[in-house]
């Protein structure tokens, strides 16, 4: 038996019983990080620190502990989500000698829960992308296909979960950037309800947006992650407790799963039918399908992008060469220190965001973008409760299609279309799972499900019904 | 909308402390163009009478009481300053 | 005939224990970045809680302002790039701030005057440069200090009517207990703006000047601009709106340099905080907090103590000589002899450096024991005088301290009357004088008294003695 091919639950059973050490699972992982470097999914790998804290597991194992479901598990961190005394980049030049001095909450509560930290991995820059094109350290590739991308901006988390890097991810989701990559590396993606996770110590993309999530090989795995996660926090004023169940049923016999037909228009063939399999596998299994509609569906990509670039340009205004990162070699007065240093550290993407997301807020545009999109961002939120008031949960794709290969889009504007299943979600604040479902040419597609906000485990227990009918 | 101009970009640029050779310019102003061409899918949702969402959440009122806390180490603070003297952060002298 | 027309940014820093928006001691000074942790020093990843005593210290000063409360409040980002500004995003209030409307009552040349109010938002404070040689020393110390900004409506049109403005302003600030409104620390800071017109005109283009830290600071900086405006219009020029500073020193105001042009603050609601709702219960609430204001106490102390209304305004133009007096009568002085005494003698040492913040080193135990002294005769107005000079900053007993000093008086008739005796027998033309009626003899006689005594004679005695002196001569 390999290790690495057990799930995240399967790995703690097993440590539990003694009947694997936290340092042989840790070392497993660390030699296939080794082995497999060429996936770029790593920024850094902190192995000595692995290593203790895996030690430090198996001491509280031999000692008859409370033990909880991650002692001893290896887990891998994105790269935006603050880790103290370990390096955190953003994968961005700017931060690249960035030592946070302080844990996220999130971080602070997997290491509580004996978690492992195996390292922090690849994102496009400040989670700015779909791709992982915008990593400053150079992309991530695909886990399935080498010439593909992992998706983004959590692709590195997705790429590492699915090459048994590690035995799952944290992973932050803005418009899509769990799910889109897990659903392009064929393996589960969970964006929470909005509050469900303290951002506290996760790099702000877009404050209103943002939460963290797991990424896993399975449904139940992500669950666990779950449980270590959640929960409302001081340091978060936007935090709230959502309650988990402690296992997942998988029961959708008498549920009703609404699909709107907006979600389906524009889809290639191939990906329609493994969608439509995806609903009647669920049908099978006891659910009903209603049809649904969302309205507003087409313009949430636009509310998006102006939303979030309002904030990101914002929230990035901080990195200015002041307090951390990095600072421009030369300037005349502290202006051509600011734009010098931000000129030459931030890549071209954040760039773009911060432009957009200043244009949008600039005196004379902005009721006519920024207002209007906080006012559609309204409609689409009320489009979503209504129609989840008459379903158990919605079903949506995860992607427009599987992972494209590396480089095949230069236009950036292009590459936010990718983002159209995934970003109305974030918009309306609610929980949805990706579980990979179909193929097409061998690389996977993901179906989504989306649930109302707060009924997280609800969500998960009809995503491990896809799950099972996937076999 | 789209008739973004140079000026335009460029003083889009300067708020966001970002400096612009030619060609960026060039390809920043094709890139916000083609955006806020994007942007003009906004009309299609109808938003007349409709409140704008600052806040997704249900909630108000979320307040710390008023107890000192520990402060940080300010070397640990300064640990990451690009340029740093004696507990402080150092900027090029400042003209006002 | 050009006449100024005057609005005010009032700064306030409220006494909270922490920050606005993390838990770093709320403390003026120290080493630099030693008050400081990733939140209130602009790390990434960080994210505000809200202080919930700042939110009621600026409800409190609303309250005493006669404002309006939001009922819905929320919080705004003001987005500009500055050294002092970690997250380069100043947390304020933009559409909905806590507080709209109000006004401040004072006297100006005997006549009641209004300034309105237009808003009071809660805000933080930004850091302190250091400037130093070729660099800017950056200290983050006071960096997210919560504070009020008071905006007024442009009402005023002298430096005298701003400064009597924010006398009182401060001195109502200062009864809420919210701040300890001193200038001279930065906790009161107010930023000017004035334009200049012809009477009737519309209102001229205005200035803005910042940062002004003391009342002489304010009044100087008006009759500079007024006077810079008007020589500008009256020799065809024109005023262009700007940003500027007024150096104290040199008494002279100049616009200050940067892209003062690009005020674009991109305000948009700070997705971070939760708007504040307040229940009618709540604000109620709040409002029993507030302590006795200054009217309150003006009318308590004309109908309680009957004392005339310029001695109850000038006691209570300051809370803590306010509160001096109050403590001072509740042990058991009267409350004339101790209004006649701190109006006299308290305020004098508690001004005496010529700044507007009034500084006290004395309590009340100690200033009670000074009259009763005085009033039971064992000291006089001048021992008393000195005595409180000599307990000023120094809490010793004050008879001890008093006998310390010799100013314990005799009031041994048999004693004085011998030295009375000797004086008049040594000086026989000046008593002949005086007998004929030159009272201004009766000061020199006192005196020498008062000396041959080693100035420890009771000088009522002395009077008394010369009294009868003259009435058995004549």
């Amino acid at each position: 038996m390999d290790i690495l091919d057990l799930s995240l639950c399967e790995l703690s059973a097993a440590i539990k019983a003694k009947k694997i050490s936290s340092l042989e699972a840790t070392e497993a992982c660390l030699k296939r990080i080794e082995k497999t470097k060429g996936l770029n999914n790593f920024i850094t790998v902190c192995e000595e620190e692995a290593i203790k804290l895996s030690k430090r597991a198996d001491a509280v194992i031999s000692s008859g502990g409370e033990i909880n479901p991650l002692l001893g598990v290896p887990i891998a961190v994105k790269d935006n989500i603050l880790t103290k005394n370990i390096r955190s980049t953003c994968a961005s030049k700017m931060l690249e000698n960035f030592i946070p001095p302080y844990d996220a909450t999130a971080v602070a509560k997997l290491i509580s829960a004996g978690a492992v930290l195996l390292g922090k991995t690849n994102m496009d820059e400040f989670a700015m992308g779909s791709t992982n094109e915008f990593s400053a350290f150079g992309a991530a590739h695909n886990a399935l296909d080498f010439t593909r991308v992992p998706g983004g901006s959590s692709g590195g988390s997705a790429s590492a979960v699915a090459a048994k890097q590690t035995f799952g991810a944290l992973g932050s989701d803005t418009g899509g950037s769990i799910r889109q990559p897990a659903a392009y590396n064929g393996v589960v993606g969970f964006k929470p309800t909005y509050s469900a996770v303290s951002r506290y110590g996760l790099v702000a993309f877009a404050s209103s947006l943002d939460q963290i999530g797991p990424i896993t090989r399975s449904v139940d795995d992500a669950l666990v992650l779950c449980k270590a996660i959640f929960g409302k926090d001081v340091r978060d004023g936007t935090s709230a407790d959502v309650s988990l169940p402690d296992e997942l049923s998988g029961d959708v016999k008498g549920k009703v799963i609404g699909i709107a037909d907006e979600f389906t228009e524009g889809l290639g063939e191939k990906e329609r039918e493994a969608f439509f399999d995806a609903a009647d596998a669920l049908k099978k299994q006891g659910a009903k399908i209603k049809r649904v509609s969302i309205k507003s569906f087409e313009a949430a990509l636009a509310v998006y992008y102006v939303l979030s670039s309002a904030e990101a340009s914002s929230n990035l205004a901080r990195f200015d060469g002041v307090k951390y990162g990095r600072r421009a070699e030369s300037y005349t007065d502290i202006s051509d220190l600011y734009e010098k240093t931000r000129t030459e550290f931030l890549g071209d993407e954040v760039k773009r965001r911060i432009m957009i997301g200043n244009y949008v807020l600039s005196s004379g545009y902005y009721d006519a973008y920024y207002v209007k999109a906080l006012a559609a961002r309204t409609v689409i939120k009320r489009e979503y409760d209504e129609a989840l008031s008459s379903c158990d949960a919605l079903l949506c794709p995860t992607a427009p299609s599987v992972a494209p290969k590396i480089g095949s889009e230069p236009d950036p504007a292009k590459v936010y279309l990718s983002d159209v299943y995934t970003v109305p979600v974030n918009i309306a604040g609610l929980p949805a799972a990706t579980v990979p479902f179909g193929h097409i040419d061998g690389m996977p597609l993901g179906v989504q499900v989306i649930g109302k906000a707060y009924s997280d485990g609800d969500v998960l227990s009809v995503a491990k019904a896809v799950e099972r009918a996937r076999g | 909308m789209n008739g973004i101009s140079d000026e335009e970009v460029q003083h889009i640029a300067a708020l966001s402390a970002l400096k612009l050779s030619e060609e960026e310019l060039k390809s920043m102003k094709k890139h916000l163009s083609s955006v806020l061409e994007y942007f003009k899918t906004l009309d299609g949702v109808d938003v007349s009478d409709v409140p704008p969402t600052a806040h997704i959440l249900p909630f108000v009122n979320v307040l710390r009481s008023d107890e000192p806390g520990e402060s940080t180490p300010t070397d640990e603070l300064m640990r990451n300053a690009p340029e740093s003297d004696g507990g402080a952060y150092i900027v090029p002298r400042l003209v006002e | 005939m050009y006449i100024p027309t005057i609005g005010c940014e009032v700064h306030c820093e409220l006494k909270t224990k922490t920050k606005l928006f993390c838990s770093c001691k709320n403390e003026f000074g120290g080493e630099p970045n030693t008050h400081c942790c990733p939140v209130c020093s602009g790390f990434p990843g960080v994210l505000p809680t809200l202080n919930e005593t700042a939110v009621e210290y600026a409800v409190k000063a609303g309250l005493a302002l006669h404002c309006t409360i939001n009922k819905f409040s929320k919080w705004d980002r003001k987005n500009y790039f500055y050294p002092d500004l970690p997250k380069a995003w100043q947390t304020s209030q933009y559409d909905l701030p806590l507080c709209v409307g109000g006004y401040v009552d004072f006297m100006l040349d005997g006549k009641v005057k209004r300034v309105r109010l237009n808003r009071i938002h809660l805000e933080e404070d930004a850091g302190k440069l250091v400037h130093d040689g070729g660099v800017s020393r950056v200290d983050y110390n006071r960096c997210g200090v919560p504070l009020i900004e008071i905006v007024t409506e442009p009402d005023m049109h002298s430096a005298e009517e701003v400064v009597a403005f924010l006398t009182e302003l401060k001195s109502i600030l200062k009864y809420t207990g919210i701040s300890d409104v001193k200038m001279q620390e930065g906790s009161l800071r107010c930023d000017v703006n004035l334009s200049v017109a012809e009477e009737g005109a519309p209102l001229g283009t205005r200035t803005e000047t910042k940062n002004l830290n003391s009342f002489r600071a304010v009044s100087r900086s008006i009759k500079f601009e007024t006077r810079r405006q008007i020589d500008e219009l009256t020799s065809g020029g024109t005023v262009k709106q700007e940003t500027r500073r007024f150096d104290d020193n040199k008494g002279v105001g100049y616009a200050m340099r940067g892209k003062e042009d690009a005020h674009d603050y991109r305000y948009f609601p700070e997705p971070d905080l939760l708007p504040v709702v307040f229940s009618d219960e709540r604000l109620d609430e709040i409002a029993s907090k507030i302590p006795e204001l200054k009217s309150a106490r003006i009318s308590r102390y004309m109908n309680d103590y009957s004392l005339p209304e310029y001695d109850a305004s000038v006691l209570t133009a300051d809370k803590e000589v306010s509160d001096l007096f109050d403590e001072t009568v509740s042990l058991g002085i009267d409350p004339k002899k101790a209004s006649n005494f701190i109006m006299s003698e308290v305020l004098r040492l508690a001004k005496s450096d010529g700044s507007e913040d009034v500084e006290l080193k004395i309590v009340s135990k100690t200033l009670a024991g000074i009259i009763k002294l005085l009033l039971s005769d064992e000291i006089n107005n001048l021992g008393a005088k000195t005595l409180l000079s000599a307990l000023w900053g120094n809490a010793s007993d004050p008879r001890k301290k008093a006998e310390e000093l010799g100013l314990i008086q005799s009031n041994d008739e048999g004693e004085i009357k011998a030295i009375f005796d000797s004086v008049i027998e040594a000086n026989k033309k000046q008593a002949e004088d005086f007998i004929s009626g030159n009272d201004k003899l009766r000061g020199y006689f006192v005196g020498q008294v008062m000396r041959a005594a080693g100035g420890k004679a009771n000088p009522k005695i002395i009077n008394a003695l010369l009294d009868k002196f003259k009435a058995e001569k004549s």
